[in-house]
């Protein structure tokens, strides 16, 4: 049982740690801290920069929670600990 | 119909179907009362919570917030669903498998003492009551504008509609009612949208208007802005930050996590019937909030563009279903340039009365000149002066951006009532989730936890309306009398529960060695010093004449942070004097430990109860 919970623990965070690499670089990285040098970029009429900061991460973060609520279902299934 | 007609119409039918649904919905037990029976379906949990999330500030004022910012206004874009990333991952489906009610009940169970439950309270109330501040006074605008009734009568009438369905529908009457006001919200914010969008770019989905050219130009919509704006002094609206990199990034951190521990948004992830669904339902949440997230700012920048345009006699830029032509080579500083002031649209005289738009002729020549006038820079103030410009003439409150929108795109008239409808959907589906989270706090954790352990169910029932119907007497005289400042209050909510609720529960799920003594310093310290510096600024409790800012460094002293910002300061405060008491105090017992293993993994998971 404990050993179980410890790789099913470690898998777990593992996904969380990915899912918050990408939020972090979508939002605070383009959208932030390197949107000036992405506004030299256009997206259509959009200055990329811009774009991430007040449209494309919001998408992203969408499509974050459902990777993650499909990974972890497949997580739970694969230590058996989904639910009955 | 006139449009007071068609505007009493349209909310009337609005509020007649909230309480439809609230007495068909009404909460026999304890459980539906707090937790609607856990029973209630992801996707419309997700819709539910977009109503409770998406506030009077989200649909009024946040747009008029990204205009005046320009690309500053992402913080807000950015913070209020960032957050969603993080209560799906960290805290969502945990909370669901710990299967009780109310936030302070998991750090009374996971830090086993009263004093961690009450602490939590305490935090809990604090935010949630600086939050309500906002919304009561939300409340109050949305009705005295939309109905034309006093500010106060606005306040009672809005009272009276959540104590109807709050107090006998409980969370399980709440959430049916946020899943129609939702819908009502929705379209009242997107429908103008899209007409606006339409006649500036010629795309109906605003989402890509903003990023279109200009109808009929090959000029795109966000250059054009970026133009204007610098010709008339103004910071350039892709670039302007807020502030400074480091105070958007810290401001964008405060909110992110602030959301995350809100306590009236957890709550709604304790309805839902499996962890599984904890997960998706936050999904499906960001899915309704993104909808509107992503249109506010083309409402931002497209009615910035429509404002500046009715300033100027021959317009910048064209809109060719309101029948109005463009001067491509206009000179912005020609003496004829400005609007008459005489010939204004009707929309600016009926705002006018309202004191959210106010004129002032400086130069006394009957033209609006609407620029920057603190504008610095040499060369600009040298054109000013030449052009006969004594400062800026139009004073624009930001709530116009959304409230005037569809009067200014000149829609028909039952486009401006669903918007009266929608602002007050948003208003008061928000203020009822805050109702419930402080009620159950008083009557579920202090009352039934602290000092009557043996209620029973009935009366603990009871216990909750009656507290409910108090919080809302106490949150309707502090939007009668708002301490000082309204506005500003939301964005300190999100500090308080910033710097407090959320380390402490993510420590309680992710850290196994986290202990009683750690948790509750580290709340403690995070909460008081995120009080302490937006205190120093705004005054003791709000109270103007009681600042102490200059005395200890002067505004924004700590790295030229904002005091609304500061929640992030707080929350790393919090977890470093929790691991420092942890690592100096007794180890947490085995059977702790053993209940944070648990609470990890979904099998196992039962129906909520409130059993401590």
């Amino acid at each position: 049982m404990q050993h179980d919970h410890d790789a099913y623990w470690k898998d777990v965070l593992g996904l969380i740690r990915n899912v918050l690499i990408v939020w972090f670089v979508v939002s605070y990285g383009f959208g932030i801290l390197l949107a000036p040098m992405l506004n030299s970029i256009q997206l259509g009429g959009y200055p990329l920069g811009f774009w991430f900061a007040q449209q494309g991460s919001m998408y992203i973060f969408i499509a974050l929670i459902f990777i993650y609520s499909a990974k972890m279902g497949k997580l739970d299934e694969k230590h058996g600990v989904q639910e009955d | 119909m006139s449009l007071q007609a068609i505007t009493y119409l349209f909310v009337g039918l609005s509020f007649a179907l909230y309480i439809g649904i609230a007495i068909y919905c009404r909460a026999g037990s304890t459980k539906e009362f707090y937790a609607a029976g856990g029973s209630v379906h992801p996707v419309l949990n997700g819709m539910a919570t977009g109503a409770d999330w998406m506030s009077a500030a989200s649909f009024i004022s946040m747009a008029g917030l990204i205009a005046n910012f320009g690309y500053g206004g992402a913080l807000f874009l950015m913070g209020w669903t960032g957050g969603y990333v993080l209560l799906a991952m960290l805290l969502a489906p945990y909370l669901r498998k710990f299967g009780k009610f109310t936030v302070p009940q998991f750090f009374g169970t996971r830090y086993y003492s009263k004093a961690a439950s009450t602490v939590g309270v305490f935090c809990l109330l604090a935010a949630s009551l600086t939050y309500i501040i906002g919304q009561m006074t939300g409340v109050g605008v949305a009705f005295s504008r939309f109905l034309g009734v006093s500010n106060s009568t606005g306040i009672y009438l809005g009272m009276g509609i959540v104590f109807c369905y709050a107090v006998f529908g409980g969370m399980k009457g709440i959430t049916y009612t946020q899943v129609a006001q939702y819908c009502v919200l929705i379209l009242a914010y997107t429908v103008p949208a899209i007409f606006i969008s339409l006649q500036l770019t010629g795309n109906p989905i605003p989402q890509l208007g903003l990023g279109s050219d200009m109808a009929g130009t090959s000029v795109s919509l966000l250059a054009k802005l970026n133009q204007i704006a610098t010709d008339l002094g103004f910071a350039e609206y892709t670039t302007s930050t807020r502030l400074s990199t480091l105070n958007m990034f810290v401001y964008t951190v405060s909110l992110m996590i602030g959301t995350a521990g809100l306590p009236h948004v957890i709550m709604r992830f304790f309805t839902v019937p499996t962890v599984k669904d904890a997960r998706s339902s936050a999904g499906w949440a960001l899915v309704f909030i993104a909808i509107l997230y992503t249109t506010a700012p083309a409402v931002a920048a497209m009615a910035k563009m429509n404002l500046h345009n009715t300033t100027f006699n021959y317009k910048i830029m064209g809109n060719e279903a309101a029948g109005v032509a463009m001067d491509p080579n206009l000179d912005l500083f020609a003496a004829d340039a400005g609007t008459v002031y005489e010939t204004r649209p009707d929309w600016m005289k009926r705002w006018e009365v309202t004191g959210l738009l106010k004129f002032e002729d400086k130069n006394g020549d009957g033209r609006i000149q609407y620029y920057n006038d603190k504008n610095k820079s040499p060369e600009f103030q040298a054109k000013a002066a030449a052009a006969g410009w004594k400062g800026n003439e139009l004073k624009v409150n930001g709530d116009i951006m959304v409230l005037a929108n569809p009067e200014i795109a000149l829609l028909p008239n039952w486009v401006i009532a669903l918007v009266a409808a929608g602002g007050l959907a948003a208003a008061l589906s928000t203020a009822a989730g805050l109702l419930l989270a402080i009620s159950s706090a008083i009557s579920h954790d202090l009352l039934k936890n602290k000092f009557m352990p043996d209620l029973s169910e009935k009366n603990e029932l009871m216990a909750g309306k009656i507290s409910m119907a108090c919080a809302i007497m106490v949150a309707g005289y502090l939007g009668l009398n708002p301490p000082g400042f309204a506005a500003g209050t939301v964005a300190i909510a999100f500090g308080l529960a910033a710097s407090s609720i959320f380390p402490a529960l993510m420590m309680g799920i992710f850290s196994k060695t986290m202990n009683k003594q750690g948790a509750i310093s580290g709340m403690l310290a995070g909460i008081g010093v995120t009080m302490f510096y937006v205190f120093a600024h705004k005054g003791i409790f709000f109270i103007k004449s009681t600042t102490f800012v200059d005395s200890i460094g002067g505004a924004n002293f700590f790295f030229g942070i904002e005091p609304n910002a500061f929640g992030a300061i707080g929350a790393l405060v919090n977890f470093a004097v929790a691991f420092a008491v942890k690592n100096m105090t007794e180890p947490v017992p085995a059977e702790i430990a053993q209940m944070v293993i648990d609470v990890r993994i979904p099998k196992g998971s039962k129906a909520v109860d409130g059993a401590h």
